[in-house]
């Protein structure tokens, strides 16, 4: 036997590394859960790195009303299956009680209003330290967090004074109310993602294979008839043959059209695609540092 | 299929450091466009702002330079990680800026790396830069630096002037403790000798930059020797199936374990065997660096978070007095009245300041025994004492348990980062 890791199995590794020194260095750790596949191998990697005891986190999950009933159905199941605790923070809720308006106009969607929910719900429930599914390759600005991502007591990313992050020796220290946001993945890539779902044979939504739905096109992004968002006058729903490549709110998340039907299949298509996943993503779209602007805020 | 190969690829990190002009972008671009690794619409947004601010070719520094600031004002602040892969091998790039005032990002980057990458403006040839990214390199024992002289075009793929370069830098690196180094003439800007061979250097027989990057053994750079396990935590399921079951969690920081072998506990020096070792939910019978694993002993003996496993005749050193080389990265200078937080493996203590030796000039590696005032950026040589003993090594021995960082009570704020001596 060869003392040397494939480069699966040392990402793997160094995520249940950190997932332990969260766990090790904080009062109150909890998952944010998508209910995307980057969550769900999370979610698989700290089942990994407590085994045999269960998930000592609960599950969060920031619903913004808007989903595909898909994801709502796979994370139930799941949150039954592993035994965990699910905590739902509800945007329609945030929204019934005045802390935030829905956004008017054609293009309305509730991403931005997730932001409060999700504070909202740290504060709620006291999460020192909430661990998510982010990626550095994902987008430009997310190149540059780090593992341990501090945020001050208004859940603010402050991107010019983070703390260097050296070898593997992670400073969670803080003042009382401020917290974490805490990226175990932020080393694996999309493809890592899914070479690994297909290494370990995790579940994942059916939504990530090809299938017939029925979808319109926005600004050259195939959307998923929802029944939240009005049609603008050239959009006609018509049947399509798709996947998708990220999961989020419905009215946000563009699909590819793909034949691709195992993951196998995907995966191919992975290797050869020719623009980001986050490419499909109205809410990056918005302005050049639309996702830098969303993290100084709070966001993921 | 492709990509059947998944499982045989490792993973490779590594360091780049470079300004504005030496090509450092145009290079990381080339090497990530030609291994396909940007994407139709990532270009197309940087063609959009090259564009919008009057460029004629695609400006490569708008894809790693990803926050406002730096984008507005085309420079690098902090470390920007950029992935890409081939079939060989994964690889992650520690990309940082390359000025004296960011020495502290720089070394952010060199900690985890396996290799560094330093590039040379043919025309300039070795200059303070050069040295400065090369003693960073050595003192964060990098095993292996790829010299890339870049901009032999410039030069007209002159082999007497890449030889010069090779000299002169010989001559300064025999000061520094690298036990790899190898040249390279490029050009990031046509692509010579990055990915494919140049017909412009045929007086040129080594590789090109990726096959290096691809073929460089990094296998044995682990320490597979010095048996080292600091506990994360403890695992204790409370199920009726695992009842009694107490483990210990943790990552193989250097040498191997296997089922059965003799350990010793610290700091309490209890001796045990190990019983079980857990690898992703099942039983192994060995593990080694950087697995993170879960292990069993054969006796019933209290172990907590900071205490490591180590075999009866190797063991690391306890010690309150530690001396160790210290590059300050805090905003404030170092003020040796006050007391800090230390964070070495797994463990937490605080620490006074005991003496600082020197400070090393980071240019000509001198050192300066008269001025003593730390500020950000500077290297200097410091004892400090400890509340409580640390379990160490020498750096140079192990990464993992030589390293430390040093932590601001005040404010929680990691300002420096320490190899032990």
């Amino acid at each position: 036997m060869s003392n040397s890791l494939s480069h699966l199995k040392e990402l793997e590794a160094e995520s249940i590394f950190i997932i332990r020194e969260t766990f090790a260095q904080f009062n109150k750790p909890a998952i944010l859960f998508s209910g995307g596949k980057d969550s769900i191998v999370l979610t698989h990697l700290a089942k990994k790195a407590f085994w045999p005891a269960k998930i000592p986190f609960p599950l969060v999950h920031v619903d913004t009303g808007h989903n595909f009933p898909e994801t709502i159905a796979f994370r139930d199941k799941l949150v039954e299956e592993f035994g965990v605790n699910l905590v739902v923070g509800s945007v329609q809720k945030s929204i019934d009680d005045g802390k935030v308006a829905e956004e008017v106009g054609i293009n309305a969607t509730r991403n931005r209003l997730q932001i409060t929910t999700l504070l909202d719900t740290i504060e709620e429930n006291q999460y020192d330290a909430c661990m998510g599914g982010a990626r550095r390759d994902e987008e430009k600005a997310r190149a540059k967090e780090r593992f341990f991502s501090h945020r001050d007591e208004f859940g603010q990313w402050d991107p010019k004074n983070q703390r260097p992050e050296l070898w593997n020796l992670f400073n969670g220290l803080k003042h009382f109310g401020e917290n974490f946001r805490i990226f175990p993945i932020s080393n694996w890539t999309e493809m890592d993602i899914w070479q690994y779902i297909l290494l370990e044979k995790i579940e994942i939504p059916q939504l990530y294979f090809s299938h017939k739905r029925r979808c319109y096109v926005r600004n050259g992004t195939i959307i998923s008839e929802n029944g939240f968002q009005e049609l603008k006058e050239n959009e006609e729903v018509k049947e399509m043959q798709i996947r998708f490549r990220t999961l989020g709110d419905i009215t946000i998340t563009g699909a590819v059209e793909s034949d691709a039907d195992t993951l196998e299949k995907i995966i191919g298509e992975v290797a050869t695609a020719r623009n980001t996943e986050r490419g499909g993503r109205a809410d990056d779209q918005r302005s050049e540092t639309a996702m830098e602007d969303r993290k100084k805020e709070g966001y993921f | 299929m492709k990509d059947k190969n998944y499982l045989d690829r490792d993973l490779l990190r590594f360091t780049t450091a470079g300004s504005v002009d030496d090509g450092k972008s145009t290079l990381i671009g080339r090497l990530l466009y030609d291994s396909k690794s940007i994407f139709e619409d990532q270009l197309a947004s940087v063609e959009a702002t090259s564009k919008k601010k009057g460029l004629s070719h695609i400006d490569f520094s708008l894809l790693t330079d990803g926050l406002k600031d730096e984008r507005e004002q085309g420079i690098t602040i902090d470390v920007a990680y950029r992935y890409f892969s081939t079939p060989k091998r994964k690889f992650i790039i520690a990309d940082t800026p390359g000025h004296i005032q960011y020495t502290r990002n720089m070394i952010t980057g060199a900690s985890t790396a396996n290799l560094a990458l330093i590039l040379i403006d043919a025309r300039k040839g070795v200059i303070e830069q050069t040295k400065r990214h090369s003693f960073i390199a050595s003192l964060l024992q990098i095993k292996h630096i790829v010299v890339c002289v870049n901009k032999m075009d410039l030069v007209e793929y002159s082999q007497s002037r890449f030889d010069e370069i090779v000299d002169e830098y010989e001559d300064f690196a025999a000061k520094l403790e690298v036990e790899d180094i190898r040249f390279i003439p490029i050009s990031a800007l046509h692509g010579d000798n990055v990915v494919d061979r140049s017909k412009n250097l045929n007086w040129y027989q080594g590789s090109t930059l990726l096959h290096t990057l691809e073929n460089i053994h990094i296998g044995s750079d682990r320490n597979m020797k010095d048996c080292r396990f600091p506990v994360q935590t403890v695992i204790r399921p409370h199920s009726d199936e695992y009842h009694d079951f107490r483990g210990y969690a943790g990552r193989v920081e250097s040498g191997i374990f296997k089922v059965g072998d003799e350990v010793t506990i610290l700091p309490s020096g209890f001796n045990s065997k190990i019983a079980k070792i857990i690898d992703n939910e099942k039983e192994v019978q060995s593990c080694f660096p950087p697995m993170s694993v879960v292990v069993t002993l054969e006796d019933d003996i209290d172990l907590s978070r900071g205490d490591m496993i180590v075999r009866p005749n190797n063991q690391a050193r306890a010690s309150q007095d530690i001396d160790f080389m210290m590059c300050w990265m805090g905003n404030e200078a170092f003020d040796p009245q006050k007391k800090y937080t230390v964070l070495h493996t797994t463990n937490k203590v605080r620490c006074v300041i005991r003496e600082v030796l020197y400070k090393v000039d980071i240019n000509t590696l001198h050192r300066q025994e008269e001025d003593k005032l730390i500020a950000m950026n500077d290297i200097a040589r410091v004892k400090i004492r400890t509340t409580k003993p640390l379990l160490i090594d020498s750096y140079t021995q192990n990464r993992a348990t030589g390293s430390l960082i040093l932590v601001d009570e005040a404010t929680n704020n990691t300002v420096a980062a320490g190899m032990i001596i």
